[in-house]
């Protein structure tokens, strides 16, 4: 299909959903507008709230402290992921010994970890932070314990033959195999880092993107609540098209499988 | 099965003119029943400096196996793989392998996978991407330096292959099947070039292939492995033909067809063999 009339259908489908938004909640076509709007908004009370907020100013506040516990997270996971994940990797009984216990904290629904950060870490950042580390490690984790175990053998005799001592190895053939597979799943572990902060921030904070939609919410103001969402929607979009550049840039190597 | 002897038969001549020696070389692996089994049977084979010696036998049969045993990737359930002259164990820093599969690193680009070799090894980084460029062009691939493994065709990431084993200056190639994945037009040009190169430097090469027709072409000697399992060394074939070969020319050679016929006469029965074997097994 041709790309601007792609480009013009998909906005399309985004004019015509505000537009039925907007006539639900003005006019009687669709029942009765206070109703609506009380359930839904209104999209142009909504666009006014984000207006005043980028006017004057505080949502760029909000969107730091968002941005800087996702970021944070996502290091500090992803940091610790490729250490444990490297070290388990060539470490295979290790690994099994402690294969039940990764499973069952991989299993636990992290969100009730929340208040257990929040009592020990405070209502600060590092409580959010914490929450999005233990997103972000297992996946990265798991991502690099299996790039580690799944580089090629005839690759790795290859390297060995080539005069290849073990820490040579480690640099160059196991660390850009394990990094190729951590990148790849680069997208879910940033999008968990985003979640995390949000997450902890809806829970119990005084700053933030959650805290932000918290608030409006404990005041029954939806249009602040639909506001908050539609800032969060575009932040992640921002960050998932960074991510995006970022991956082109390392996975060059690889060969360009058909584009999600 | 025998106890390996201590000498294998023929090991005559300076020991550095034997770059290869197995002797009583066994070699098995263990398996999921607790039993081994016996990829390679008794085996003695020399291969001397400068020699172009090529592995033939059916499928399945353990010529790689062979291969990685001399590499040192693998260790021998009995007997000794000597390398000029010394015993050896671990990996055997005197050889090059190019193997069948691909080998490149592939996050490297194909300047950076041939430079790695010497890279490891000390070279300061200018000076050996310098030397994998003249290497790079030597193999023909001057303009696809730059490139990443998977966008370069078969062909040419086996030549990135040929100049990364061969930058390293290795007194011994081993070659397992190296041409194996290739169309045949592009088998007789990589054949040449590997002519070309070996006639240029003379190494010792153990080349192991199923491709009889390749195998007298390049090679000095052609070696026939029996079918597996606990394969051994059935026959050992000189290549009375001349060099300089080219791989398209020397197949109308009336003394190619005399020692393809004698070659083949022992190998079809082994290659029958090899298929029944497999089928037991299947």
């Amino acid at each position: 299909m041709n790309r601007a009339v792609l480009l013009t259908l998909q906005i399309l489908v985004a004019v015509v959903t505000i537009a039925l938004w907007h006539v639900a909640t003005t006019t009687t076509l669709l029942g009765n507008p206070k109703t609506i709007s009380f359930f839904f908004g209104e999209p142009i009370l909504v666009a006014e709230r984000i207006v005043s907020w980028v006017q004057e100013g505080s949502i760029w506040y909000h969107l730091g402290i968002t941005l800087t516990e996702a970021a944070l997270a996502f290091a500090i996971g992803s940091i610790g992921g490729v250490v444990i994940g490297f070290w388990f990797a060539r470490r295979p009984l290790l690994a099994a010994v402690f294969d039940p216990y990764v499973k069952a904290a991989n299993a636990l629904p992290r969100v009730v970890l929340a208040p257990i950060f929040a009592l020990w870490l405070g209502l600060g950042i590092w409580s959010k932070v914490a929450l999005g580390v233990t997103l972000v490690f297992f996946i990265v984790f798991f991502n690099v314990y299996q790039g580690v175990k799944e580089v090629s053998p005839a690759v790795l005799s290859n390297a060995r033959m080539l005069g290849m001592n073990g820490r040579q190895l480690l640099r160059h053939v196991y660390l850009p195999s394990a990094l190729s597979w951590m990148f790849s799943s680069l997208h879910t572990s940033v999008g968990f880092a985003v979640v995390g902060a949000v997450v902890g921030e809806y829970l119990g904070s005084a700053a933030g993107l959650g805290y932000l939609i918290h608030e409006a919410e404990s005041v029954f103001d939806v249009n602040g609540v639909f506001a908050g969402m539609v800032v969060l929607t575009f932040f992640v979009i921002l960050v998932d098209w960074i991510v995006t550049l970022v991956e082109n840039r390392l996975l060059v190597w690889r060969p360009k499988t058909s584009a999600i | 099965m025998t106890i390996a002897p201590k000498h294998a038969a023929g090991s005559s001549g300076p020991a550095d003119s034997r770059a290869v020696e197995l002797q009583g070389v066994r070699i098995a692996f263990p398996m999921a029943n607790g039993t081994a089994y016996e990829a390679v049977g008794e085996t003695n084979l020399e291969v001397r400096d400068r020699e172009f010696v090529a592995i033939v036998g059916p499928t399945g049969c353990g010529k790689s196996t062979l291969l990685n045993a001399t590499a040192g990737l693998i260790k021998p359930a009995a007997g000794n793989v000597r390398i000029f002259g010394k015993a050896h164990t671990g990996i055997n820093a005197h050889a090059g392998y190019l193997f069948q599969q691909d080998s490149l690193m592939p996050w490297k680009t194909a300047v950076d996978n041939v430079a790695i070799g010497l890279e490891v090894a000390g070279v300061a980084r200018r000076e050996a991407l310098e030397r994998a460029r003249e290497w790079l062009s030597r193999v023909g691939l001057a303009a696809f330096a730059d490139r990443y493994p998977h966008m370069l065709s078969g062909g040419q990431r086996k030549r990135v292959g040929l100049a990364q084993v061969l930058i390293r200056d290795p007194k011994i190639i081993l070659m397992d099947e190296p041409f194996g994945p290739l169309d045949a037009q592009t088998r007789l040009i990589m054949g040449d070039l590997l002519l070309d190169l070996w006639t240029a430097d003379q190494k010792a090469v153990m080349f192991v292939t199923h491709d009889l027709d390749e195998a007298i072409g390049l090679a000095d000697r052609v070696i026939i492995m029996s079918a597996g399992p606990a394969s051994r060394i059935i026959g050992d074939y000189t290549i009375p033909l001349a060099r300089p070969r080219n791989m398209a020319d020397i197949k109308s050679a009336p003394e190619f067809h005399e020692v393809h016929r004698e070659i083949w006469n022992a190998l079809k029965e082994e290659v029958l063999k090899g298929y029944k074997q497999a089928e037991k097994l299947s």
